[in-house]
């Protein structure tokens, strides 16, 4: 069967009709020509490939009262994400074959992206000995990312290793970076925000510390190193110095630390409350600058859903964590691309081919070519939208974004050629 | 203003405005008969998380005195790490008609989160939440300097305190800098670095390591408390560092000027921060603050509670 | 009421002196013989109007007269009506009140409201062992069984009407003047 795009511009640039057979993407005509089964009209929006999250916690396993599989990945969809890699931080903790496979068959049953489960570092997510990483790297789901995100893997030595045993099958270790004494009962950013709030400071130096420490260690045992969430100027300066010399790291930051910062805390809303934490503005300046020169590799969104009550509490007892699938695009556009940091090229490596890259993941993140698999998302840039939290598709409301009017729709989703969101809602 | 949050959002006339209405309402406890008509009718919640029976007991006197009626909600020992029990007894409190909730808290912003989350329509006081403010506190030191300093004369314009101690996790330290600073007061604060919060250069006041350079020209020295336990995180090596080079002694006390004050906000670790002999010595206003507490509770009662409006702000 | 063009004099400097006088000499004459008397103002007028009283008392009766100032502010019953309001001072002179002559003075009578909430007040302080009410003006129109014992001017007036009674003190001259309320 074949299926006609009409009128959308890969990249924001010439508009074409996209003509789509199954799975794969057939060709790119001028406007008008495409013939097919089905066609899809559109008006000159931007094509992008799907998007890639590198980032993703689905809770399940163990806390579907926050997010499921299904939900988290209609969020997904929505968003423009075609793939999604899940975290390892579930109960029980993705450390065996077994879990991370009912992860794979979970995100199947869906359908809507395609779920990569994330492998833990270290078994329980303890840091105390290596899980059985070899195992879930040849499990169906074929694990490349691993992570015990949301914890550090702060053991110097536990690193080490690590990094060096996912060598043997092209895996990639996926730091939290923060020094967990530095950090211990940490709130907020350490500063004068802090200061006056009384909040107990969680310091840039904590985050600087680990990544200067593991970019060390990637080069010296020759591995490939990626850190999660980059939140400080000092770590975009050591990413920056660690690329210049070489060192196998990427990076990668969120839309929060994109946008947000520190000065939100003085709501005392726990909905801003996030690991790692809102920074200065001159840290927002210096991650923005670090994605566009390219120090940072890519956005991924850390989306972390929790349930109302884990969040409508006091500032202290509030679980961390934001939204992000769906409100990811519309921060980049307001960020980078009104900005004219990125063009839309740079923005799909960002958030479609470096990440899928990254996280060895073959049928995402290709070029908008014929001969490709067709994951796609048209996005309508101009379109302006409120943010409801009521309206997400996921199942919790913690969108630091609630009532905020964002610029960016994401039109239409494409996984292998079916179509999860049309018209700017789930088509599944 | 609906509330008493943070002396941050005290203007120098609404600060002002407390403290004389405080100085008028000390007479009262001058007279056989302690008690206004004031609040008749109205009720005011005591809700404490932590203990602080001098806090509390503060509180309801000065309630009781503007005959409102009183109800103690401690809530010490409710989980605060699973965060409902706070939303939850507001609910509770608001179906009760509660007119004002004093709320002393673990959590730094939970009396902000209470006055803001639509959880409850009463007038939130402030009585103490975690490392944040505590400005009924910063109000009655003020109130007490006032009446001190210059002569009575009631200006702080100019007057030199220095506080001393653990700034890091004082929420008395964080309300008297920015209610003297409004005040005209110069701050100087004093502590060990280790005890000073990252970003406190912001802070409308001076910063000081040396304890003997920091007192030498002040008219009135505020130690704070300093927990014992501070030492296991090595925030100071011991104890006894701690008191020689942070502590007021009697050695120390006698390089004072002669008018200087020597004030605690209390609990003392006597022998710790203060000398025995300091806190009970001629310069040592710390049973006086006590008193003055009440008044200045009232005060704030009376002010936020006692009209059909508040009586604080919007001027 | 601000603009005293609208408004016409009913007590001239000279009439408001008079008045005062007259007061202190009733005062001396109703209570002959008291060498307890307390004279306690109403703030804020009230309490410049007890000060000239107590200084023409203590001048006929040639021995000092104690005076103080009694704010009721916290007793008023329309205190919920309007935003919360500074206190005024209360000064209870050094003998205090007890089994005294107290004389509430204050400047206009008028629903009695204030008087009310001064005798609350009042009740709250001591027990004293007469309470006598003194004022400046009295325009009627009472709402509780309340009269006063000295009376400078009794001022017939309409509800629409308001009264204005200036002092030197306060206001930099001495009179009493009649307005039509919202002119
Ligand atoms: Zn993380």
């Amino acid at each position: 069967m074949k299926t006609v795009l009409r009128n959308v511009a890969p990249y924001g640039e010439q508009a074409v009709d996209v003509v789509l057979d199954g799975d794969r993407i057939a060709a790119l005509v001028p406007v008008g020509t495409g013939v097919g089964d089905l066609v899809h009209q559109f008006s000159g929006e931007v094509l992008l490939p799907g998007l890639v999250d590198l980032h993703t916690h689905l809770r399940e396993p163990g806390r579907e009262d926050a997010e499921t599989i299904l939900t988290g990945t209609r969020a997904a969809a929505l968003g423009g994400y075609t793939a999604v890699h899940a975290m390892a931080n579930t109960d029980p903790v993705a450390d065996t074959a077994g879990v991370v496979e009912q992860v794979l068959r979970l995100g199947h049953a869906a359908g809507y992206v395609d779920v990569r489960p994330v492998g833990a570092v270290t078994v329980g997510l303890k840091g105390e000995r290596l899980a059985e990483l070899g195992a879930m790297a040849d499990s169906a789901a074929q694990v490349r990312v691993f992570s015990d995100d949301g914890k550090c893997v702060s053991d110097p030595l536990l690193m080490r290793r690590a990094l060096e045993y996912v060598k043997a099958f092209d895996g990639v270790v996926a730091q939290h970076a923060q020094e967990p004494r530095l950090t211990e009962g940490a709130q907020m950013n350490e500063g004068v925000v802090s200061a006056r709030l009384g909040l107990a400071g969680w310091p840039a130096v904590a985050e600087e510390a680990i990544i200067a420490r593991d970019v060390l260690l990637a080069e010296h045992v020759g591995s490939r190193l990626h850190l999660c969430h980059l939140s400080t100027e000092g770590s975009v300066d050591i990413i920056r110095w660690a690329k210049s010399r070489g060192i196998n790291v990427t990076a990668e930051v969120t839309p929060h630390h994109l946008l947000l910062t520190d000065e939100l805390a003085a709501t005392y809303d726990p909905v801003y409350k996030v690991n790692p934490p809102l920074r200065t503005a001159a840290d927002v300046e210096a991650v923005r600058a670090g994605l566009a020169d390219g120090t940072i590799d890519i956005v991924a969104t850390d989306h972390a859903p929790h349930p109302t009550e884990d969040k409508d509490c006091e500032w202290a007892a509030a679980a961390m964590g934001m939204l992000g699938l769906e409100t990811a695009l519309s921060v980049v556009i307001e960020t980078m691309i009104d900005s004219g940091r990125l063009t839309w090229r740079q923005v799909a490596e960002r958030m479609s081919t470096n990440p899928a890259r990254i996280g060895r993941v073959t049928d995402h993140g290709n070029p908008l070519a014929a001969g490709e698999y067709a994951n796609l998302c048209v996005v309508d840039p101009g379109a302006a939208w409120l943010v409801d939290p009521a309206a997400l598709a996921s199942r919790s409301r913690n969108t630091p974004y609630a009532a905020r009017t964002m610029r960016g729709r994401v039109v239409a989703t494409f996984l292998r050629g079916t179509a999860t969101v049309l018209n700017g809602a789930l088509a599944l | 203003m609906q509330h008493l949050l943070s002396t941050a959002d005290l203007t120098r006339d609404d600060a002002l405005l407390i403290l004389d209405t405080a100085a008028e309402l000390a007479q009262i406890s001058d007279r056989p008969m302690k008690k206004l008509p004031t609040l008749r009718g109205r009720t005011v919640v005591n809700l404490f998380y932590e203990d602080s029976t001098r806090t509390r007991i503060s509180f309801e006197a000065a309630a009781k005195r503007l005959s409102a009626d009183v109800i103690n909600f401690s809530a010490k020992g409710s989980s605060v790490s699973k965060g409902e029990s706070l939303k939850d007894t507001a609910l509770t409190l608001q179906a009760m008609g509660a007119d004002a909730v004093v709320i002393r808290h673990a959590a730094s912003g939970a009396p902000h989160r209470l006055a803001h989350s639509g959880w409850i329509e009463s007038t939130v006081i402030n009585a103490g939440d975690g490392t944040h403010e505590h400005p009924t506190q910063a109000l009655l030191d003020a109130y007490t300097l006032r009446k001190h300093l210059r002569d009575g004369d009631g200006d702080l314009a100019g007057a030199r305190i220095t506080i001393v101690g653990d700034v890091l996790h004082s929420r008395v330290a964080r309300s008297n800098v920015l209610l003297l600073n409004t005040l005209g007061a110069h701050v100087t604060l004093c502590a060990p670095p280790t005890l000073l919060p990252v970003g406190v250069e912001e802070w409308p006041c001076a910063v000081s390591y040396a304890l003997d350079q920091a007192i030498a020209d002040a008219d009135a020295v505020m130690m704070l408390r300093v927990q014992l336990e501070r030492m296991n995180a090595s925030f100071f090596p011991s104890a006894h560092e701690y008191s020689r080079r942070y502590g007021l002694d009697a050695q120390r006390m006698s390089t004072l000027p002669t008018h200087t004050i020597v004030m605690h906000p209390g609990p003392m670790n006597r022998g710790m921060e203060i000398a025995a002999d300091v806190a009970d010595s001629k310069r040592s206003v710390i049973v006086e603050q006590v008193s003055n507490g009440v008044s200045v509770r009232m005060a704030v009662m009376y002010l936020l509670l006692g009209g059909a409006e508040s009586g604080i702000g919007g001027n | 009421m601000s603009d005293t063009a609208d408004l016409r004099a009913v007590l001239e400097p000279a009439d408001v002196a008079r008045a005062l006088s007259r007061i202190a000499h009733e005062i001396d004459e109703r209570t002959k013989g008291a060498d307890d008397i307390v004279l306690l103002g109403i703030p804020t007028r009230g309490v410049a109007l007890a000060q000239r009283v107590a200084q023409r008392l203590a001048e006929i009766q040639a021995h000092a007269i104690p005076v103080g100032s009694l704010d009721i502010t916290m007793y008023r019953d329309d205190l919920r009506l309007k935003k919360a309001r500074a206190l005024l001072p209360t000064e209870i002179p050094a003998g205090g009140i007890d089994d005294k002559t107290v004389i509430l003075v204050d400047d206009v009578l008028f629903s009695g409201r204030t008087v009310r909430a001064a005798l609350d007040a009042l009740g709250d302080i001591g027990r004293p062992r007469m309470v006598q009410l003194a004022v400046l003006v009295d325009r009627g129109h009472r709402e509780l069984p309340i009269r006063a014992d000295y009376v400078g001017k009794n001022l017939p007036t309409s509800l629409r009407e308001s009264v204005r009674v200036q002092l030197i003190e306060h206001d930099g001259e001495d009179g009493v003047y009649v307005g039509t309320a919202g002119a």
